[in-house]
């Protein structure tokens, strides 16, 4: 189970939107620097789009590291662009946990699963227009469907499919260790 | 039934007959690639999950390239070079192209072209969406992160799940106010930056044999931006000619079967086709040239792995020579080698450097540079609301830096020609 608020942006979001190329010069390791993932997180997308339909909602709060977002409900094509994955990470450090959106570009969505950063759903219909930033949702990872309990709307998501043992394992190493792909 | 070029080249990789669409497989990878905003990272993450003093699996098959943020101040951009450095000296790296010494090569997809890593048959990966370009020599190359790089690091290894294969062909003779650029921009105008998603798109036709490696190297380069997994077109001799050139390495070539399945199919007369752009803020809204004539710009960049390569210097080159640029143009070699060439090509006894410094064009040192924004002070990089035509792949917000700028993608041809009018303009108005 994912319980927390949804925050809704378009179709198209790109790395760049995701996590601005100017801040991947910090360490995603050391501590002081790592934090910056989550306070630059979807600091890219323009201003009119942060948190649809108002707008104007950054994703982190000025001056905060952590978002109050445990969920981005996307369009078509999230996470297009680059191969940095970084996109994911700072999602993950923002302390969000899932993504629902209605599709993916294929690199984030490896390295969501890979790196075990967040949980990439697919949804069956379009949410951005029925899902608004701030709802209250919750999403059952086993069933895979979403609750939005501020309207009291169901929706069923995709199947997780092949990557659903990787996301179980905790990435891919530890996947790779269970099928004895690797030794160490 | 047949395999395509994709599916036989990975069959191959993970000791099997053959493959079919979604097959999730392991492959053996012939080539790692990184740089110096992925590699640091990766470097952690191999070194959490294989231990410290840990060996890579194959110290001839790492490639580090730096490339992304070099001429730059940046005190946390440095400090990633220094661990690229330190690392290549501990595992005793023959392939480190380290920045400051004559070994720096910059944009890593054209400098694995230039050194000889792109050869036909093989499995190629590297912590760069852009990796695809390496697809244009007849190899299966893709894009991965720091995750998968790490594991590739400690073990040669990664799984693959089998794209389906979209064939673009192109027929035809070329005008020549049209470049690779145009075509490739046309066809993810015509099925979308996710139209290729998960997918191989395959290059074939007369028209694109007829093209040189580094224009191939452009079709193949921007199959990402179709949200393709690889991009590829089969060897041929000028494939053959290039990568003699550069190694000695062995190397099978691979072609697909006749009766292979494609996805779809896609065909091009390139006789019939136009300058195009991709208009402000997706690689997919692309519209003719003409329907954006006149539009006022502030910026014209040429450079990045996708146009930034000698021929894109000389299409350039040979609208600007003898003339003066009325915009703020920046152009920026893809690679050291790139550089030395455009001081040593001639036109009509000019170099192509000097042409450039002679029209009055701010010239950069071998980089991304501002393909990608950066570092606050890279070379060339949007800010505030200007209005940017860009040789390079991206024009999302704020990719080159500014996410209230406005980036048109072009042509090497229509970027030069909008450089000397200060407007956008088609390259078949000054192509003399």
């Amino acid at each position: 189970m994912i319980r927390g608020k949804a925050y809704v942006v378009g179709d198209a979001i790109d790395t760049d939107q995701i996590i601005p190329a100017a801040h991947l010069v910090y360490s995603l390791t050391i501590p002081e620097e790592r934090k910056m993932y989550g306070r630059y997180a979807l600091s890219g997308v323009p201003a009119d789009q942060q948190g649809l339909p108002k707008g104007g909602q950054p994703f982190t709060a000025e001056d905060s590291f952590e978002s109050e977002y445990k969920v981005i409900i996307g369009g078509s094509n999230f996470g297009c662009g680059s191969s940095r994955e970084h996109a994911p990470f700072a999602i993950a450090e923002a302390g969000c946990e899932a993504v629902v959106a209605e599709s993916y570009a294929r690199i984030f969505y490896r390295n969501s699963v890979d790196g075990g950063f967040v949980v990439p759903f697919e949804t069956r219909v379009p949410l951005t227009e029925r899902i608004r930033t701030g709802d209250e949702v919750e999403i059952d990872t086993v069933r895979s469907t979403l609750h939005n309990h501020t309207t009291g709307e169901d929706f069923l998501l995709n199947p997780l499919g092949d990557v659903a043992d990787i996301l179980k394992a905790g990435n891919v190493f530890e996947y790779a260790r269970q099928k004895g792909l690797i030794s160490t | 039934m047949g395999q395509t070029l994709t599916e036989k080249i990975l069959a191959q990789h993970a000791g099997r007959e053959r493959v079919a669409p979604g097959d999730n497989i392991w492959v053996d990878v012939d080539i790692l690639m990184t740089h110096d905003v992925c590699g640091p990272p990766t470097i952690d993450i191999f070194k959490r999950e294989f231990g410290e003093n840990a060996k890579v699996w194959d110290q001839n098959k790492l490639v580090i390239l730096p490339d992304h943020y070099i001429f730059t101040e940046d005190p946390h951009a440095r400090r990633n070079i220094e661990l690229l450095r330190a690392f290549a000296a501990q595992h005793d790296l023959q392939h480190y192209y380290d920045v400051g010494t004559s070994r720096y090569k910059g944009v890593c997809h054209v400098a694995l072209a230039e050194e000889g890593f792109n050869r036909p048959g093989n499995v190629l990966f590297g912590t760069d969406s852009h990796t695809c370009t390496s697809g244009a020599f007849g190899l299966f190359s893709t894009g991965v992160g720091n995750t998968d790089a790490a594991l590739i690091m400690g073990t040669g290894k990664i799984w693959v799940k089998v794209p389906e294969t979209m064939r673009f062909v192109f027929e035809g003779e070329l005008p020549p106010y049209l470049m690779a650029k145009d075509l490739i921009l046309a066809v993810i105008g015509e099925i979308g930056t996710d139209g290729g998603t998960y997918r191989t798109l395959e290059f074939d036709g007369g028209a694109v044999y007829d093209l040189s490696m580094q224009e191939r190297m452009t079709l193949t380069n921007m199959a990402i931006e179709a949200g393709g997994k690889n991009g590829i077109i089969a060897p041929d001799q000028v494939t053959f000619d290039f990568v003699r050139a550069r190694t000695d390495a062995p190397f099978q070539a691979v072609y697909g079967d006749a009766d292979a399945r494609f996805h779809s199919e896609y065909v091009f007369d390139v006789s019939q086709m136009v300058p195009v752009v991709a208009k402000p803020h997706s690689p997919d809204n692309k519209a003719p040239v003409t329907e954006v004539v006149g539009t006022r710009l502030d910026k014209c960049y040429i450079g990045s792995c996708t146009g930034g390569k000698l021929e894109d210097f000389e299409a350039a080159a040979r609208i600007l020579k003898g003339l003066e640029v009325k915009v703020a143009t920046y152009v920026v070699p893809a690679s050291t080698e790139v550089q030395r060439r455009m001081k040593e090509v001639t036109i009509d006894g000019q170099t192509l450097w000097d042409i450039f410094e002679s029209a009055g064009c701010m010239m950069g040192h071998a980089s991304c540079g501002a393909c990608l924004g950066g570092p606050i002070d890279t070379f060339g990089r949007a800010v505030g609301t200007e209005v940017v035509i860009s040789t390079t792949n991206r024009n999302y917000p704020g990719r080159m830096g500014s996410k209230m700028s406005a980036v048109y993608l072009a042509s090497p041809l229509t970027v030069a020609a909008s450089a000397l009018n200060g407007v956008i303009t088609d390259p078949r108005e000054v192509l003399v």
